[in-house]
This record gives structure tokens, sequence and C-alpha cells, in this order.
């Protein structure tokens, strides 16, 4: 049976929309059967979409979709590259509307889209089952949306009955490169190791760029080659599970056994069960090896039987967000911004609890308690920002805030300068285990 | 000297779940996995990150490919959705995590 290989095409909800061109091209290039996944939604993006939707009931797709997908559908169409994503967000119909629409902009036939729905718990039957299972922690007043992560058996069968296309919501990241291995190979749901193998390949390739040079690169100590024209991943999965991570022809990155076992564990924290809808993965056994440059075969990945739930997150409106930031540089600097700071919490410190810190000095490594920053020693630098930020229930508390921060500029200490202030909607969030059997799953093509 | 950073042996990659964030630490060379073992303790990782005060630091072992997967929990000042921080998913952490100094053996 001919080798499947798998591109990668986005890891995130705003990746670069120039990066699946290479690899589409690479995956002509090649020949034999492909498929293309884009990953769009981390945790908090699907809950923002919802919001979204709300507001306007034909968006809370994948913001960037047209743009992701413009330059590579025609080749994907005409070269039988299926496109696997879960780029609907909370808005899968909405999103397959807007690829019809696309094609017919673009010259193309209607493509033949497959919709995979039934991870959206928000409706009041979803609502309930969460409650269920949320207990006394469901608040219904603050109550924005619940998604069930899917698995791969539905994009496999959608592309069995022969989607261009698969639209999804909530599934499990790696489920996107698993589906169109279930499809190719024929594997059962029981065949765990197979399962288990291509998962993590899958698992390698969710984050795009992140196997094949980014989030790598230390010059000195890690030198990534053409990090400005970072190459995204290709999978090819073999039958028996196993793959080999590649990157796109002709372009920057590099993929070695070191970017392959940092993206292995990313994210991951039993390496003996990491849990997907469709599997639980052991790679404690795992092996890697340099095949070749930028060609890294991953093997020995063990399956185990999937458990009998799905996971949920709920998301709850949790008030707001405010932050601020000012400069002071030249003699006695560091001084300035450590009296801004004392202002600030004088004036503002008895309404909500303040994070401060002081960048150039110690900033995010600190804890929102701020014991990092009460035990820096004053260095007497000359470059330091100050950055202050809150949240409260109240949107006008956190107004005040950012008014106080904004009076820094006439009535703060000397020479401060680039007040910058902001504040956004937070959303919290709660995690449960639902039975399976609960949360039916619908295939539908438009 | 005979102390030296794992800066110099190994490299890193933090992963946040929730409120509990992973870090990998994977030796440059195989020879010094054993060694990295006997020496990068949770414990020592847990004091190294008092800052943050974990509530328990769990360690992995994966001698196959010559890593250690630590998951510390509750360091996340609620994690990405309620954290404070500017890097509320802590991926500047796995750089934290080399700066720890061991004893050459």
């Amino acid at each position: 049976m001919q080798t499947l290989a798998v591109g990668c095409g986005a890891g995130f909800s705003g990746d670069r929309v120039d990066a699946a061109v290479p690899v589409v091209k690479t995956l002509i290039a090649r020949g034999g059967p492909a498929a293309l996944m884009f990953e769009n939604l981390a945790e908090r993006t699907l809950a923002q979409q919802h919001l979204i939707r709300r507001a306007n009931p034909s968006l809370g797709y994948e913001p960037l979709l047209e743009l992701e997908l413009s330059p590579i559908l025609a080749d994907c169409l005409k070269h039988n590259i299926p496109i696997i994503g879960n780029f609907g967000a909370a808005n899968p119909q909405g999103a397959a509307l807007c690829i019809v629409q696309l094609a017919e902009k673009l010259g193309l036939p209607k493509p033949r889209i497959a919709v995979v729905t039934g991870d959206d718990l928000s409706n009041q039957e979803g609502r309930t089952l969460v409650k269920q299972h949320l207990n006394n922690a469901f608040d219904e007043r603050r109550f924005v949306c619940a998604n069930a992560y899917l698995g791969a058996f539905e994009i496999a069968q959608a592309l069995r009955q022969g989607a261009q296309i698969v639209v999804t919501g909530r599934v499990a990241d790696p489920s996107l490169l698993l589906g169109p291995a279930i499809a190719h190979y024929q594997w059962s749901a029981s065949d765990w190791d197979q399962l288990a193998g291509a998962t993590m390949a899958g698992h390698l390739l969710e984050c795009g760029a992140q196997v094949s040079g980014g989030y790598f690169a230390d010059p000195g100590k890690k030198e990534v080659p053409g990090l400005d024209n970072v190459g995204f991943p290709i999978a090819e999965i073999f039958e028996d599970g196993s793959c080999v991570i590649t990157k796109a022809d002709h372009t920057g990155g590099l993929v070695d056994c070191r970017t392959v076992k940092e993206q292995l564990l990313y994210e991951v924290h039993d390496p003996a069960a990491y849990i997907t809808p469709d599997v639980v993965a052991d790679i404690t056994q795992a092996k890697v090896e340099q095949l070749g440059p930028d060609c890294v075969r991953l093997s020995g990945v063990k399956g185990h039987a999937r458990t009998d739930t799905l996971k949920v997150l709920a998301y709850f409106d949790g008030g707001w967000l405010g932050e601020g930031e000012i400069s002071y540089a030249g003699p006695n600097a560091e001084a300035r911004a450590r009296l801004s700071m004392e202002v600030m919490q004088k004036r503002m410190g008895r309404y909500m609890h303040l994070r401060f810190d002081l960048i150039g000095l110690t900033s995010i490594l600190g804890d929102d308690g701020g014991s990092m920053l009460n035990n820096t020693p004053v260095t007497h630098s000359r470059d330091v920002r100050l950055r202050v930020a809150a949240k409260h229930e109240s949107l006008a508390s956190i107004e005040l805030l950012l008014q106080e921060l904004t009076a820094l500029w006439t009535g703060g200490p000397a020479g401060g300068g680039g007040v910058r202030v902001s504040k956004r909607q937070r959303l919290s969030n709660l995690a449960c285990l639902i039975p399976r059997k609960k949360i039916p799953t619908i295939i539908h093509f438009i | 000297m005979n102390t030296i950073a794992l800066y110099d042996l190994a490299h890193a990659r933090t992963g946040d779940k929730g409120n509990h964030a992973n870090i990998s630490l994977i030796a440059y060379k195989n020879e010094d996995y054993a060694w990295l073992v006997d020496q990068v303790t949770p414990e020592r990782v847990a004091a190294h990150f008092g800052a943050r005060r974990p509530s328990e630091v769990r360690r992995y072992l994966l001698p196959n490919i010559g890593a250690m997967n630590f998951v510390m929990h509750d360091v996340l000042d609620g994690g990405v959705n309620d954290s404070l921080n500017l890097d509320m998913h802590g991926k500047s952490l796995s750089f934290h995590l080399l700066t720890l100094t061991i004893q050459k053996p």
C-alpha cells in the first residue's frame, strides 16, 4: 500500500497564512496519497469565537479562513489532497459556507465539504448535560459555551464518503491527522498501536512549525537556518502507525532529533498515558532517529484502549482584565519606576490586587503575588518599563485603573513615557469528563 | 568550579494545560542522562521554582530519548485565562529551569 503523507498548514489561529503553500507544493511533487491539516483552535480561541458568533450569527469560525485557504484551495482540489481543519470553531456550518463562496470566487467547482458537529454543548440540552457533571461549579449566569473534544473516526468517515474538505469545531488536535490515516489504512477502533503512533504524529504536527525549527532557535546554542522562512512540517505515516517527520521543500527551519523530542513532550503530562478521544498513547518506549537531513523517524509508540469519556471544556464570563505600562530611562530610572509603582498601589491597591512588573528587571518569571519582585534587589537599571495588571468583576473599576495609569503621564514621577493601556474580557474555564455515548456526532455534507 | 548550568547540558521546552506547566529536559548527549537524572530531582526543581509555589512537581523519565518531563502543578496563577502574567502560558519557564546548576561528576 502507498504511504500517506499529511502536511500541516497552520498550528494555531493567527499562524502565517502563506505557510501552507510550500507544504502543498511538496505534497504534489512527492506524489502519492496526501492530506493537509489546519489546526486553528487553542483552548481560549473557541470561547472567543462563541462570543463573536453571539454578536453576529454568520461569524464565529476562524477569521483567517479565507486567507489561509485561498492560496492552496485550487491545488488541493486538483491533486486530490483533502483538507481537514478545526477552523469551524464555534460555527462549522458558517465556515463551510465561507469555503463554498471562496471556491466560487476562485472560479473552482463547488467542493464536496463535510461538516462534523456534535462538539458544541452550548445549547439548552448540552448545557444541562454539562451542568450535571460540573455540579455546583456551574454558574448559569456566566455561562458562555461548552465544547467536547471529538475524535478522528468521524473525520475518517467523512473522507471515506468522498469529502474534499472536512470542517470541524472542537476535535482533539492530533485527530486532524489521525482521521486521514484511519481512512487511508482502514484501521479499526481497536488498532491501538497504530492509532497511538499516528496520534503522536498528529501531536508533532499540531503546532505547525514547532517541530520544524520554530520555538527552538537559541543563537549560538541551537541554530536554525532560515528561521524567517521556516518550513511547515509533513509527516509520512506508515501502516504500522510509525512516522517520518520532514518539512516543506525549499524552506528554512530544521527537523532533527532535538526538535522532534521537544515537540513530542510538548503539553504532555504522563508520557505513559497521553489521552485523546481515540486512544491512550504511551511514548515511554518511543524511538526517535535521524534518517537524513530534516528527516526524523518516530517509532515504538504503544497504544491502549480509549477511555469511555470525552473531555469537555466549559467557559464562563470571568470579568475584566486591565493592564498598562509606562517607561523610564536614564539616571535613577529604576527608582522612578518603583515610585510610580508605589503611587499606583496607594491610589488603586485598596480596590483590587495589582500585579507589578519591572520590565527589564523582572517580569515574566515572577508570580501574580509579587514575591519574586519583592525579593528583587534594586539594580539602578537605566531602562525600565513598569507594567501594572489587575482583574475585576466590573468594567467600571478596570476603566478607573486605566485612567489612573494614564494619569501617570503628568502626575507620576519625572520623565515617564510611552503609556499604553488596554482591557479585555476574561474567560474562565472548567473541565469535566462526560460519557462519550451521551455526545452523538453528526456528519453532514453541503 | 565544580558546578555547571543545565543550559550547557540539556535543552528544554514548556507546555501548559490549565494551571499546570510541563517542562521537558532533554540531554544533548545520551551519556549525560544518568547523571542528570541523579541530580535534577523533582525536589530541586520545586525549590528552583519556589516563587511560583508549585503544589507538586512530578518527574517522568524517558531514558529511550534521554529526556525527563517535569509536571509542575498550580504554577501558572490560574493558567492562560486567569493569570495576570504577560507570559500567561509560562512559556519562558523552560529557560529558567536551564539556569539550575548541578555538580560535575
